[in-house]
């Protein structure tokens, strides 16, 4: 994959040329809005809008032309910059593949940083001066055409300003849709996600099967990459690891789900205002600490307590047991569901618990057969979400569970999980071309599914429970 | 029904299972805190030897022309390693010699070279100067190593030797300058944070400078805007799902988008910030919509009665009213990219950095990743760095977080 850089050489002029167009939209504005306000003096107030939307809609003609100008080059410079600078060299020096072709443009893009050009060779400096050569003329380029449309967009504007003309309409109708782009980019990033994700993931199913990926019982990509039959090792399966993920998840659930719940119900039935203004707050501090204090608590602390407790009595607990990972993950989790859990059983209404209180219960009988059977459906959709989240926490597996992929349900023993590989296999060199890297991938695929149908079903519940009391 | 002895003991006891949860949710916390700060605090001190150092010029510049290049090639390890041979005569065999000389900090040269350089009327004479010792010394000096039956023969040796020096009144510890200027290194002693906390810096500035206004724009856009139809009910459910989409997917878009895509320069807080950027928005729209929600129609009545333009309305009345709740889950948000560290392993910011970034292109790690990366680390003294860095990143975060709850105390209305 041919890795594009535009940055470097002629970052700082790009700048420059940003803070002088936006100063020229400031001098846009007050040219159009003294244009207009001299237009009251000679009329009389019969503008249709306010002088200042006139000078807004000067500046936003300085300014929009310019940046699509400006955008325009962003995305096609860097190529016709190395392609222009490798036309230079010898044709031998280009005809290699794609991964030669840009190591070749590194070390250009090196030289022209100014990392030794007096030992480059003749030809390369011959590349190198011819890159740096189009660079200037580029910069020059770009300024002169940008500050042309900066100014051309000016002009043509502000023939506009007369009286009758509904400057505000128009300033309105551009900022709008600056809003619709903002609220795009939310589709825009799960487009992005989706297809980054995808096209790696194709890219490794067609190096390895994908019914292997999905049913394989082994999983140790490090083996498959000192090998050259990789396809045929079968060591991509990713069972060992959903299992892993699985077991975590489920002892940090059942860490997580009674506590959380119970204290989500003892804070919104039992406890008075006074306990639970203080509570409430210690327990979302809980929520607040970051992810990697939890895994460095579950490493350091709790991973070596629960080995020497089972030492003690005479079992065998690896160092890195999922037993550990699982009771931090646990304890990570407590206020998400509380609060979840919180929500909803506030959200039962009040003439349900009346009822029941009339008909003589306690307080834990209406909790256990009135309130909890009414807030179920939104206690498991919030149950749901704890869950896609276990899956997806990240630094606390990769901090204390270990490396290596077992196929065991035993909570005492080392497993891996999907996110500990996913980080494994990213962090250090990166290889486009091999299976190890795009193995990352796939797995950022099964992860993104599997938290996306918990998502969509969990939030589908809630919501349908929360009209029904709405 | 049973009986109402028996139905009283029940309540009760389920009253009990509640507050015993509580309770250990609670116990939880103090014991992270407690554990985290007792292993923490000692880092910000540190241990120095006091030495008597002789300037002898024939090590520094023997050939007396006191130029920068002279001095800068002296050697200054042999001033301070004389000095200490001098205090423990009675150590000759080599490899205790060695030892030694391994019981003051390494960087100790460096200091006495910036000495010289600073003043150098000091050439000739003898001074006291407090250097920083070993880290394997530092840890002893705490007690951090364990019992002391259970020392290996060298510690045994360095632990002697710091008793003798401590009688001498030659021992003190002082607050740990290193920890807070300096970026990282593989020596423990002159590992600092300075650099993580300027990645985190500049990371954050790219994540707030964008995702506050396209956070805002967006939630101003569904909340007043939009008419409800299939694309603006697509956005929610989409919105909605982003906000629990795994934070490591996010770094997987970042790098197969922002750096391979884009070539934007690895390891970088430009490309962190943007992917923090994204991870962000979902929080900020959301709390964004509900604080405008929380504006009475009236507002927007009483505007569009005096003849504003729908715009008009919304940002000169609503908006304002609204800015407080949209701030509060602003830095509710920025809080959670501070303490993000998962998707900034995908994109490069795992590296050995020893530089303090100076920009949003050059190679930089972040607060939570150096916790990372020195809770990986071998040596004994970076768990209490490790503990350190904890406590500075928890500190910014309760300051933010206090920032958030003031803001919603001082500014929350009720209609």
């Amino acid at each position: 994959m041919l890795i594009c850089r535009s940055y470097g050489v002629n970052s700082l002029e790009k700048s420059t040329l940003w803070v002088l167009i936006l100063l020229l939209g400031v001098v846009a504005y007050h040219f159009g809005s003294t244009r207009a306000r001299s237009l009251i003096k000679t009329n009389g107030p019969k503008l249709n809008s306010l002088p200042g939307f006139y000078g807004y809609y000067l500046a936003l003609w300085a300014i929009l032309p310019a940046s699509l100008v400006m955008l325009f080059w962003f995305l096609g410079e860097s190529h016709v910059i190395t392609s222009g600078a490798l036309a230079v060299l010898p044709a031998e020096m280009t005809q290699g593949d794609v991964n030669q072709l840009s190591l070749l443009v590194n070390a250009i893009r090196n030289i022209a940083a100014g990392s030794g050009y007096e030992q480059a060779d003749p030809t390369m400096r011959a590349a190198v001066d011819r890159y740096l050569q189009l660079g200037r003329q580029s910069n020059l380029l770009l300024t002169v055409l940008s500050l042309c449309a900066s100014l051309a967009g000016v002009l043509y504007a502000q023939r506009q300003i007369a009286p009758e003309f509904r400057a505000r309409n128009q300033v309105e109708k551009v900022l709008t849709y600056g809003l619709i782009g903002c609220a795009l980019l939310a589709i825009l990033t799960t487009v992005g996600i989706v297809l980054s994700v995808l096209i790696e993931s194709v890219r490794f199913f067609q190096m390895v099967p994908i019914t292997e990926f999905l049913f394989g019982l082994k999983w140790s990509p490090q083996i498959a990459m000192r090998s050259d039959q990789v396809g045929s090792s079968g060591a991509f399966g990713v069972i060992p690891l959903l299992v892993g993920t699985c077991l975590i998840s489920m002892i940090a659930m059942i860490v997580a789900v009674p506590i959380g719940l119970l204290s989500a119900i003892y804070l919104s039935e039992y406890a008075g205002p006074r306990f639970r203004s203080i509570a409430k707050p210690l327990l979302e501090i809980l929520a607040g600490i970051p992810t990697v204090v939890y895994g460095f608590f579950a490493a350091l602390v709790v991973a070596p307590f629960i080995r020497d407790l089972g030492t003690s009595i005479g079992l065998d607990v690896s160092s890195e047991s999922a037993l550990a990972a699982g009771l931090v993950m646990g304890i990570m989790i407590i206020p998400f569901v509380c609060s979840l859990s919180d929500d909803f059983i506030n959200a039962v209404p009040q003439s349900l618990r009346d009822g029941a209180y009339a008909l003589g219960a306690t307080p834990s009988e209406t909790i256990r057969q009135v309130i909890m059977p009414a807030a179920l459906p939104g206690v498991v959709g919030g149950i749901l979400l704890a869950v896609s989240r276990a899956i997806g926490e990240t630094m606390i597996v990769v901090m204390a569970a270990g490396l290596s992929a077992n196929l065991t349900f035993n909570p005492l023993s080392a497993v891996t999980t999907v996110t500990t590989q996913i980080v494994t296999l990213l962090v250090g060199d990166q290889e486009f071309d091999s299976p190890k890297t795009l193995a990352a991938f796939a797995l950022g695929l099964v992860l993104f599914l599997l938290t996306l149908a918990l998502n969509i079903l969990a939030l589908r519940i809630v919501r349908k429970y929360r009209e029904q009391y709405e | 029904m049973a009986g109402l002895g028996k139905r009283r003991r029940a309540e009760l006891r389920f009253r009990a299972y509640g507050l015993v949860s509580i309770m250990a949710a609670l116990v939880f916390l103090v014991l992270l805190f407690t554990s985290i700060v007792s292993k923490g605090y000692s880092a910000f001190l540190y241990t120095n030897v006091a030495l008597d150092i002789t300037f002898d010029p024939q090590l520094i510049d023997p050939e007396g022309s006191r130029s920068a290049e002279a001095l800068a090639s002296g050697d200054y390890d042999a001033l301070w390693k004389s000095s200490i041979y001098k205090l423990f005569p009675e150590v000759t065999e080599r490899q205790k010699k060695r030892a030694l000389a391994g019981f003051v900090g390494s960087s100790a040269g460096q200091r006495l070279r910036a000495m010289v350089k600073g003043d150098l009327s000091l050439i000739g004479s003898t001074q006291r100067v407090w250097l920083p010792v070993d880290d394997t010394i530092d840890m002893l000096a705490k007690g951090n190593l364990g019992d002391t039956a259970e020392l290996s023969d060298k510690n045994k040796d360095s632990l002697a030797w710091l008793t003798e020096l401590q009688n001498q009144n030659r021992i003190r510890k002082a607050i740990n300058k290193e920890f807070f200027m300096n970026g990282d290194s593989r020596e423990p002693e002159a590992a600092g944070i300075w650099g993580a906390v300027m990645g985190s810096a500049f990371t954050l500035m790219v994540t707030i400078g964008l995702s506050l206004p396209i956070g805002i724009a967006a939630a101003i856009y569904l909340e007043e805007f939009a008419t409800r139809n299939r694309w603006t009910d697509l956005i929610e459910v989409n919105i909605n799902n982003l906000a629990a989409v795994p934070s490591i997917v996010f770094g997987l878009l970042g790098l197969a988008v922002f750096i391979n895509l884009f070539g934007l320069p690895r390891s970088s807080p430009l490309v962190g910030g943007l992917v923090l950027t994204l991870m962000t928005l979902p929080v900020i729209i959301i709390a964004g919509r509900s604080a405008l929600k929380s504006v009475p129609p009236s507002v927007r009545e009483a505007a569009l009665g005096i003849g504003a333009s729908p715009v008009q309305m919304v940002f000169h009345h609503v908006l304002p009213l609204a800015m407080p709740g949209m701030l509060t889950g602003a830095i509710i948000g920025t809080a959670r990219a501070l303490g993000e560290s998962a998707p900034l392993l995908m994109i490069g910011m795992v590296a050995f950095i020893v530089d303090v970034p100076t920009g949003l292109t050059s190679p930089a790690t972040v607060l939570p990743v150096q916790i990372y990366l020195w809770a990986d680390s071998p040596e004994r003294a970076f768990v209490e760095r490790t503990s350190a860095a904890i406590m500075v990143l928890l500190v910014f975060l309760i300051v933010m977080n206090g920032l958030a709850v003031y803001l919603r105390k001082r500014y929350e209305r009720r209609w």
